[in-house]
């Protein structure tokens, strides 16, 4: 129940800059809108930890600057690579476990792979990822774990 | 003053933007093949765009704009990985071999690579 009402605030916070409409009749299609989408929502019983999940959002906010750093640091690494006058690519498609509990958090972290330049996650089965790498050293390195680890944190299902 | 430090600062996300941007293309012409070439495409999707959409937002300064970037941001953010992980799978079902420094017919592509770039 409560998570339906976090759904109406979070449809409603951005149908209104969206609209930025102020008068009470466009306020009340707004209103009216976001109460049948989640009224259609909550029948279908999609309404739960997956499509809304506001557990994670302070974790998330942590979580969230760490990963665009690295986004930049795998950028500089794959624009290096291209620029690099004799192309030096090694790609091999890599296979690892991850330590997530729940399929949101293995979503989470194969998006977050593949956000990452250089690493494209094209399979999961279970906790088996299938990574493809543009260089060996890519998914061999560290971060990789340490993203694993911090998306865990995030998940925060307690092991 | 304060105006001018942020047209510099305006300039600088969007050219490096831009710089993201025409990097990922190269990447598209020198790269082997699809699954490479994704990599470059992801610099563009990332960096390129993400560059560009916050130079744009200091350009705007604080308003509804500023907000409505950051949205387009955060949606491209959630959807082109998705995007990027069905084009590989679509890939890797078609049948399409991904290529690698020992791959044995994929051998001449190599050098094909290793030979085709600025020099």
């Amino acid at each position: 129940m409560n998570r339906v009402l976090w759904l109406w605030g979070i449809l409603f916070a951005l149908w209104l800059p969206l609209s930025d409409h102020y008068e009470p009749l466009f306020l009340f299609f707004g209103v009216l809108t976001c109460t049948i989408a989640v009224f259609v929502g909550a029948r279908m019983g999609i309404v739960d930890r997956e499509s809304v999940p506001v557990q994670l959002v302070w974790r998330g906010a942590l979580y969230l600057p760490w990963l665009v750093w690295e986004i930049f640091k795998s950028n500089v690494r794959v624009a290096r690579i291209i620029l690099t006058p004799r192309l030096r690519v090694d790609p091999s498609i890599v296979h690892f476990r991850a330590s997530q509990l729940t399929d949101l958090g293995r979503f989470i972290y194969a998006n977050s792979i593949t956000l990452t330049p250089g690493t494209v996650t094209t399979g999961i089965v279970g906790d088996d990822f299938e990574v493809h790498a543009i260089v060996q050293e890519e998914i061999d390195g560290s971060e990789e774990n340490e993203m694993n680890r911090r998306v865990v944190v995030l998940e925060g299902e307690g092991a | 003053m304060m105006a001018q430090v942020l047209s510099v600062l305006v300039w600088a996300l969007l050219l490096s933007g831009a710089f993201f941007l025409v990097t990922g293309a190269l990447g598209m012409v020198r790269l082997p093949d699809v699954f490479t070439r994704m990599h470059a495409a992801g610099m563009a999707d990332t960096m390129g765009a993400g560059l560009i959409l916050v130079g744009l937002c200091v350009h705007s300064g604080v308003n509804l704009v500023t907000l409505r970037l950051l949205l387009v941001l955060a949606f491209l953010w959630f959807t082109s990985p998705i995007a990027t992980h069905a084009l590989a799978k679509a890939a890797l079902s078609g049948g399409a071999e991904p290529y690698t420094l020992a791959g044995g017919d994929e051998g001449e592509r190599g050098t094909e690579a290793e030979g085709g770039g600025m020099s």
